[in-house]
């Protein structure tokens, strides 16, 4: 669907971008990650061709990217903007026609998304009569009108109240199953792991990490473990199986949050501990993508 | 191309559809027309209140050939000087303290004492009638009889025609004044006006951040030329308006005028019977040079002179409204552009002033040549020219410099908004600016 190459971006002293690939799947969901200042803007603009990199290219389907394709991209900018004193209706139909809708065909899709988001009454109000949700549902609204192939959200529920924001993912799962491409920039790892399918980690310019959650997640594991067992209090390994990070005990039960050595399997401590108590519960600690994101960026800004 | 209609219409239509334009639309012209009316309200009715003169004649040939004027009272009084200045300074009434001493045919000077300070009309007036009794008595004294002289009164009016290539043409230098006066106040606001409005359209875009949504969607160059085109489409409907509603106005107004003109030339008070011939006759003199100016102003060459003003407008407009659009995309907000306005405002300010100087003195020049030539000060340089008769040549050298200009600023203001547009938080300076113009892509 998209493929971004080598991509190089300078300003004056600045460099934003530098050498930064990827690849976007059709129809998945693609989280774009890092933290502030890393260059995601950057790159979201140089992907809706508002400025245009220093070196590299992008392909669109199979095409060098180009104007004709300002019509296949919705982009929901972090900062969300509308004309304050023009009527929404109004303001919606002038979107979709700068993206190359006709009028009628605007019309016809304004009235359907109103419905949909239970806005109808809503074509002769000014934006700056809604409230700041109101005014994001409009911009949502206006971001999908041209039914885009690839849709860029930055930030997309920033400014929602819970409900909205529930509204807002349904479309957007809604729009996914629908086939459209999506790019998901946000510092929310929890709705990360909850919709994307692959994600990409940029800090300082540079690319760090990417490729499918489940493949990223997997080799972050460290081979640790909760066990929950009732039994003896004390289980002290004196060999080098595991060693416990943490240790909590209430009246019955003992959780050992513990990591397994080198070379040994959860099998292993699992045949050591049977004879020992009786196990409730085994659980492997995944680590979230969020503490993924906070440890590479750490570690590479303190170098 | 498709695309920048639709910003043109948007832009066009949200300022029309406003309440302020259609005030502004209508209200204008209505303004001029009362300033028109007042002017010559003001001309025809001027009238100070009476003052009255005291008169100390030491001269003894003075005070009784004062006579009174509509006012100004001649008192001939023996008391004191000094008792004199002691009520003037108690202010009883508006008064004047006039002493003649007795030489004043030879020292030919008069002493004044006024509480307040008088109007040159005053001076002016008792200056030319102290002359005129000075006059009648050296003249009786030399033996002249002032009737006679009075009857020799050659009246010589120079009429002056201007040669130039389509032959003879009456040439009114008064009038010319006056409009050019006019098309350099009018050229000066409304590039400032509609310019300002782009300024402003482009901050509202920048901090609404809408423009991040709308640069997704069309060019940078294709949004700006949008706004500029469709903010200058506003100012010509405004202009057009204004001239349709003026010349309207003008017709209805005139038409009251020409009824109302016997009441208007009554002289309102006479003091006595002497006065009356003279106001008469000032009345006369006043209703020709009136009707003078009505021809004068009847004789320009309507469509010529609004035909270079429209021209002059728009390319002045064009040129300005992207610097202005270029200010517009380097600031967060309207507080920060005034140092950028300065550099922008200085020579179309420096050809305003001189328009009522150099300009106006010597059209032909070769400093109002230049100033009709460069672009950025041509039109009010030029315009400012127009009425006292530009050679074609000139005139289309001038258009043809202004085009380019405007276009090689439409280029630079461009290269800076594309960037500015997207810069938020950064205090930009000049130097920055240039930086932003250099940036590839």
């Amino acid at each position: 669907m998209l493929s971004i190459n080598n991509i190089v971006k300078q300003y004056a002293e600045h460099r934003a971008l530098d050498d930064v690939s990827m690849h976007i799947e059709k129809g998945t969901i693609f989280g774009l990650l890092g933290p502030n200042g890393a260059g995601k803007t950057s790159l979201i603009r140089i992907i809706t061709q508002i400025t245009a990199p220093d070196s590299g290219y992008i392909m669109f389907n199979d095409d060098v990217l180009q104007p004709e394709h300002i019509s296949k991209i919705g982009y929901l900018p972090e900062e969300r903007g509308l004309y304050k004193k023009m009527q929404i209706g109004d303001q919606l139909l002038y979107l979709a026609q700068l993206k190359g809708l006709s009028k009628e065909e605007a019309k016809k899709r304004i009235k359907h998304w109103f419905e949909k988001m239970e806005m109808q009454s809503w074509w002769s109000k000014k934006v700056e009569d809604l409230s700041k949700g109101m005014q994001q549902k409009v911009q949502f609204v206006a971001t999908v009108l041209h039914q885009p192939e690839l849709l860029i959200l930055d930030e997309p529920f920033s400014g929602f109240d819970p409900v909205n924001a529930e509204i807002i993912k349904k479309e957007i799962l809604e729009l996914h199953s629908n086939g459209t491409t999506i790019i998901f920039s946000t510092h929310r790892m929890e709705s990360v792991e909850e919709l994307c399918d692959n994600i990409a980690l940029i800090n300082k310019s540079r690319k760090i990490l990417d490729g499918p959650v489940i493949d990223i997640k997997n080799s972050y594991r460290e081979n640790k473990y909760k066990i929950t067992y009732i039994g003896a209090q004390v289980i002290d390994p004196n060999d080098t199986l595991f060693t416990v990070e943490k240790r909590l005990t209430d009246n019955h039960a003992t959780t050992l949050y513990l990591k397994i050595a080198e070379g040994k399997t959860i099998n292993h401590m699992l045949s050591y501990l049977i004879p020992q108590v009786e196990i409730q519960h085994v659980e492997e600690i995944i680590p979230t993508i969020h503490e993924i994101f906070i440890k590479e960026v750490t570690s590479i800004n303190a170098n | 191309m498709n695309k920048i209609v639709l910003i043109i219409q948007r832009e066009y239509l949200s300022r029309v559809k406003k309440k302020s334009f259609l005030v502004t639309t209508f209200l204008v012209p209505f303004l001029f027309i009362a300033m028109y009316a007042l002017i010559f309200y003001v001309a025809l009715n001027n009238r100070e209140p009476i003052t009255t003169v005291y008169v100390v004649d030491q001269s003894g040939f003075v005070a009784n050939k004062l006579e009174d004027t509509e006012h100004l009272l001649f008192l001939s009084t023996d008391e004191s000087i000094a008792s004199l200045k002691k009520k003037m300074e108690r202010g009883e009434t508006s008064s004047l303290l006039l002493v003649v001493p007795a030489g004043v045919a030879t020292s030919q000077t008069v002493e004044l004492y006024d509480t307040e300070k008088k109007g040159i009309g005053t001076i002016n007036t008792l200056e030319s009638k102290l002359n005129d009794i000075l006059r009648a008595k050296a003249l009786a004294d030399a033996g002249i009889d002032i009737n006679t002289l009075n009857g020799i009164k050659p009246a010589v009016s120079i009429k002056s025609k201007e040669l130039t290539v389509d032959g003879e043409k009456d040439s009114h230098v008064g009038t010319a004044i006056g409009i050019s006066f006019g098309l350099s106040i009018l050229i000066y606001i409304s590039l400032f006006l509609y310019g300002n409005q782009v300024m402003r359209g482009i901050i509202e875009e920048k901090s609404n951040r809408i423009i991040e949504v709308v640069i997704s969607s069309v060019k940078p160059f294709q949004l700006m030329m949008g706004k500029i085109i469709g903010v200058g489409l506003v100012g010509v409907t405004q202009f057009v308006l204004w001239i349709i509603l003026s010349v309207s106005f003008m017709a209805a107004t005139s038409a009251v005028m020409i009824n109302a003109k016997p009441e208007m030339h009554t002289p309102v008070k006479m003091q006595d019977g002497v006065g009356n011939g003279e106001v008469k006759q000032n009345n006369q003199e006043r209703q020709s040079k009136m009707e003078t100016i009505v021809q004068q102003i009847k004789a320009i060459d309507y469509p010529y002179v609004l035909g270079c003003f429209l021209i002059y407008f728009i390319g002045g407009y064009l040129l300005y409204s992207a610097l202005f659009a270029m200010v517009g995309s380097a600031v967060d907000s309207e507080t920060e552009t005034q140092q950028f306005m300065l550099p922008i405002i200085m020579p179309l300010l420096f050809t305003y002033m001189l328009s009522f100087s150099v300009l106006i003195n010597n059209p032909h020049g070769s400093l109002a040549f230049w100033l009709s030539m460069v672009p950025f000060t041509s039109p009010i340089g030029m315009l400012v020219r127009i009425p006292f008769g530009v050679p074609v040549w000139q005139l289309l050298l001038s258009i043809a410099l202004l085009v380019i200009g405007f276009l090689l600023t439409t280029y630079a203001a461009a290269r800076v908004y594309r960037v500015g547009i997207l810069m938020y938080g950064k205090k930009a300076s000049y130097k920055e600016l240039f930086k932003w113009f250099r940036y590839k892509g």
